[in-house]
């Protein structure tokens, strides 16, 4: 793993002694999880949930219990007209 | 009388005898807090006003009627901070809404009171991972309290709270439990509503009681389950009523012991204790019989893949955008990225990276994939115990508290301490976690916990051994 390129993927900025430290830390970790690759798995379905319901719906209704705007804007770290303020996107 | 003596059951009697208030409860638990707590670190904060103007509003003919209950900083209560213990939020996020364990405390008449301390995100087994203020074992401040639910257990034990709510992903709640002395309990997964709770990995999380007493927990259990519309893995499950397991006698139950989890690796004054709570269960009348978890080897590597993996996507809503720390930049990737790398601390970075690796186009099969079949094997090693016995035995964490620092520079040797409780998740099978004695470690006395694992939806045998066992070595 080249834990730099990864990082970006992920969306966090490393320093330089963090790239370090965490390369180190993450080659080790994912040796040890190498030892997955030894196990017999032929034929065996993954579990992605354990005892997990499927297929919930409900009718399709607006329940009236969703947050207000004001409640889903009250922690915005900046806030014009109503919306989420960001750096311009396209130029 | 000093409130934060009670158990749960103790302060529902003084409340019907009129010995006390709920205003007076929860004014001489701020006093508690602000006398004990600087020392232990346990809350990270707690609002007064909030909870005597519940406490005012508090119908004591509910069953918690006027109860204050410290919450686990990662689960919302409307108008409380919430942070999980994060730069990313501390101080910069109020919810706006209530998680739905905190509406069934509310409907069962409880207070939320104080946030309870953490590992960042709950990930890690220590609480050295707060990002805000360490926390440690009131049995010991040079020791861990345990993690990631380490706040929670620590107040408890402290007598600055009653009961807690923690949370349990790879044994949270159990391990905290285990080393501050105190009960812990995992429910099923689908048990207890998610909806509130800020996910770290969506398929393994679970919201649980953090007490005193087995009675208290199973009383907390039974209001905060049941389904919910708003999580769709929440089981629709009728809710037992889990204080009838309370009293009954263990004769009958037959228990596993799974040889893997007394292997090479535990401390052997740990092991003596759990021996002999295990016998003294016998002693009770329970069948003690062999079982074997053959994957229990592959538990931790299987549960780095898909715990990182589903915390990187969890994750991802931390971006600055609707909420949490924002850092000053000109495009929004670098709005992104720096906002990101100033908030999060060093074990969610590397977590979230590893995630990302795991799930990344090329490595899916060949780590989440193989991880989710590995999971497979895993539960199996489960049904086929569970065909045997109603439940298994076992310690909860190989050692007693380790010293601060002990495993800072050495992420891969904090994670394999998590091999008894880990499994657990991966299988979505519930466990509790109750103190059988202490050990003497450098002239202090460390609590050790017994664990007991359970069917799905077995919680009713946790907490009749539990209980049992617990009344028997008093």
């Amino acid at each position: 793993m080249k834990v730099r390129e990864v990082a970006h993927l992920a969306r966090i900025a490393l320093s330089d002694e963090e790239a370090v430290r965490y390369q180190e830390q993450m080659d080790q970790i994912l040796k040890y999880v190498e030892q997955l690759n030894r196990i017999d798995v032929t034929g065996i379905e993954p579990t992605a949930h354990a005892g997990a319901v499927f297929d919930v719906v409900r009718e399709d209704v607006a329940t009236g219990t969703s947050l207000s705007r004001a409640a889903a804007l009250q922690n915005a770290p900046a806030v014009s007209h109503d919306q989420f303020r960001m750096p311009k996107v396209v130029e | 009388m000093n409130v934060a003596d009670l158990t749960i059951a103790q302060l529902r009697e003084a409340y019907l005898t009129k010995a006390l208030t709920p205003a007076e409860a929860i004014t001489a638990l701020a006093g508690e807090i602000d006398r004990k707590d600087p020392a232990i670190g346990g809350y990270l904060s707690y609002d007064l006003d909030l909870a005597l103007a519940d406490a005012a509003r508090a119908d004591l003919s509910l069953p918690l009627g006027g109860v204050p209950i410290a919450i686990k900083d990662l689960i919302n209560v409307e108008g409380h901070p919430c942070s999980c213990a994060s730069k990313i939020l501390a101080g910069k996020y109020t919810s706006p809404y209530d998680a739905t364990v905190i509406r069934k405390l509310r409907a069962a008449g409880a207070i939320p009171f104080g946030r309870t301390n953490m590992d960042e995100f709950a990930m890690g087994s220590s609480n050295e991972n707060s990002g805000i203020k360490p926390c440690y074992n009131p049995h010991d401040t040079s020791r861990i309290p345990g993690g990631s639910s380490g706040g929670s257990a620590a107040v408890v034990a402290s007598r600055t709270a009653i009961a807690a709510l923690g949370t349990d992903t790879g044994g949270s709640i159990r391990q905290p439990a285990s080393h501050c002395g105190v009960v812990g309990l995992k429910p099923t997964y689908g048990r207890v509503s998610r909806y509130g709770l800020v996910a770290f990995a969506s398929s393994l999380d679970q919201c649980g009681p953090m007490t005193r007493t087995v009675s208290d927990a199973a009383a907390l259990l039974e209001v905060i389950s049941g389904a919910c519309d708003r999580d769709s893995t929440c089981l629709s499950d009728e809710v037992p009523r889990y204080s009838d397991a309370i009293g009954r006698e263990v004769k009958g139950l037959k228990i596993g012991l799974p040889a893997e989890y007394f292997a090479d690796g535990l401390d052997p004054q740990v092991k003596d204790r759990v021996e002999s709570a295990v016998r003294q269960l016998e002693s009770l009348g329970a069948e003690i019989i062999p079982v074997s978890l053959p994957n229990t080897e592959h538990a931790v590597a299987a549960y780095y893949v898909i715990a990182t993996a589903e915390a990187s996507a969890n994750l991802a809503r931390f971006d600055g955008v609707r909420y949490g720390h924002r850092a000053e930049a000109d495009d929004l990737i670098e709005l992104y990225k720096k906002s990101r790398a100033e908030g999060f601390g060093d074990e969610v970075k590397r977590r979230i990276i590893l995630g990302t690796y795991v799930l990344s186009s090329g490595y899916y099969d060949a780590y989440y994939l193989r991880a989710q079949k590995v999971r497979t094997l895993i539960r199996r090693d489960f049904d086929d115990a569970f065909a045997r016995v109603d439940l298994i035995a076992s310690p909860v964490s190989p050692t007693p508290a380790f010293k601060m620092g002990e495993h800072h520079s050495d992420p891969l040797s904090m994670y394999l301490a998590d091999i008894y409780t880990i499994s657990a998740n991966l299988a979505g099978i519930c466990g509790i976690s109750v103190p059988c004695g202490t050990v003497s470690v450098e002239g202090k006395d460390l609590p050790v916990g017994l664990q007991l694992l359970g069917r799905p939806m077995g919680e009713m045998d946790l907490i009749r051994a539990g209980h049992a066992y617990e009344v028997s070595s008093r």
